[in-house]
């Protein structure tokens, strides 16, 4: 039935590879520097406030196809040389997607009460002691089942890149179409793939959020 | 290597380019509300997947799920180049020729994934009310049908307001993706004045603000939507 499919799967197993080092490389990417932009939207500095909000603010509101488009004309013309379509496809992922990660970890850095700071105080915990044993553990558990989504998300994402002509998961199906004529098989093979992984992971999100109830944390 | 990059923003407004412009926010527009007309139909969904048993749970359940699994992308192709082909030749000739194929078939995709979003938002609503409201109101000698009909729907409308709202901000942008099936609406223009001028920077700088502008009415015009159907003495956001 999939023979479109079988007669070019290492064709179509380059595009997957492609496609999860993106989506890898953006989530660990995003987490990091939204994870640095979330504590700049608790910061008491008015400058690095406004700052971070125009930025992330900015960045929700527009496609994620037009900041690749931006990324992928604007990094020659500022640094005079040309990048490969998957560097700054990459780039745009971590810079979108950061935007996206900085609103979750906001919302944790923000659950945290400042009773529980008092509490570990009193106990003559010190300030790193704190973070190290409490506020990052229990943060952490509150975000993970959206941070599990969003990376989903932006695994989904990744797709997007077909658009500067990178030859990933789904340019290679739509490269293989042209030749083949199946679309049938070859996007309904394509959606099955994507769903099974991401099916699997909103699974892994709801299965944090119920054992978060359990323990009272959400 | 360097080379030297003059900057010519009259791409923005300069003929031909502002006609285009024109006809691309007119296309990201249309496709968005129309799209959205379809979507609402998840807050059915979304309530029949909360309220039944058996099919009428499984089909919407399988519904939501497929839809916000698969990248839209993916979906768009899949309506575009897959869906013409489960017909006979003789019907498939007559799809290929229908003008603005792709305009449709975008709305109709949009529409379909973004009901299954709004599907999720509906779920998470109805399960957030308390069992007792439910209670009261068939206390009342309500049937469950005139329950959520008149109380709990609402209700839960009211609470996933603000979800509600990101979700008509998300539309508009993920319209942007009918690009790929060739719609002209803002960001292919961006990318076809891009092609013609080599000035693409700032050309996508100029989509780009569109879609700013596009955000910040929205959610003013919802903040006045919020604020006009509040319950009083329930918190806001």
């Amino acid at each position: 039935m999939f023979k479109a499919v079988t007669n070019n799967i290492v064709f179509f197993i380059n595009g997957f590879t492609l496609t999860l080092e993106l989506a890898i490389l953006g989530i660990i990417g995003g987490i990091i520097l939204g994870a640095l932009l979330g504590l700049g939207r608790i910061s008491k500095n008015k400058f690095v406030y406004y700052f971070v909000s125009v930025y992330i603010n900015i960045l929700r509101s527009i496609p994620l196809i037009l900041v690749i488009f931006w990324f992928y004309f604007f990094m020659p013309i500022i640094s005079g040389r040309s990048f490969t379509p998957f560097f700054s496809a990459t780039i745009s992922f971590i810079i979108f997607e950061s935007a996206y990660f900085a609103e979750i970890f906001r919302s944790g850095y923000q659950s945290i009460s400042k009773d529980l700071v008092s509490a570990a105080l009193s106990t003559g915990m010190k300030h790193t002691q704190i973070a190290r044993y409490i506020l990052i553990p229990i943060a952490f558990k509150r975000m993970l089942p959206s941070l599990v989504t969003q990376a989903i998300i932006t695994f989904q994402d990744t797709s997007l890149a077909f658009v500067i002509g990178l030859r990933e998961f789904v340019r290679s199906a739509s490269i293989v179409d042209n030749i083949e004529v199946r679309s049938i098989q070859i996007y309904g093979f394509v959606a099955i793939v994507f769903f099974i992984f991401c099916f699997s992971g909103s699974k892994i999100a709801t299965y944090f959020e119920t054992a978060n109830k359990k323990t009272g944390l959400s | 290597m360097t080379f030297a990059y003059h900057y010519n923003w009259s791409v923005l407004w300069s003929q031909p380019y502002i006609t285009w412009w024109m006809h691309g926010i007119r296309l990201t527009l249309e496709i968005g509300f129309f799209a959205w007309i379809i979507a609402l139909s998840g807050i059915f969904i979304g309530t029949l997947r909360s309220s039944s048993s058996g099919w009428l749970h499984f089909l919407p359940t399988a519904y939501t799920e497929i839809f916000r699994n698969v990248p839209f992308l993916v979906q768009l192709f899949m309506w575009y180049f897959a869906f013409p082909m489960i017909f006979p030749d003789t019907i498939r000739i007559y799809i290929n020729h229908i003008i603005g194929f792709n305009y449709y078939i975008a709305i109709i995709a949009l529409g379909l994934y973004t009901a299954s979003r709004i599907a999720e938002h509906m779920r998470a609503g109805l399960a957030s009310i308390e069992t007792m409201e439910y209670e009261a109101a068939l206390s009342t000698g309500m049937t469950r049908y005139q329950m959520y009909r008149h109380v709990i729907i609402p209700h839960a409308l009211i609470i996933i307001i603000p979800t509600l709202t990101t979700e008509f901000l998300t539309i508009f942008k993920n319209s942007s993706v009918a690009m790929t099936i060739g719609v002209a609406e803002t960001t292919f223009t961006s990318y076809r004045i891009a092609s013609t001028t080599f000035h693409g920077l700032e050309a996508t700088t100029g989509a780009m603000t569109i879609y700013l502008l596009l955000s910040l009415t929205i959610v003013k015009i919802s903040g006045i939507i919020e604020s006009k159907v509040r319950i009083p003495g329930m918190a806001g956001r």
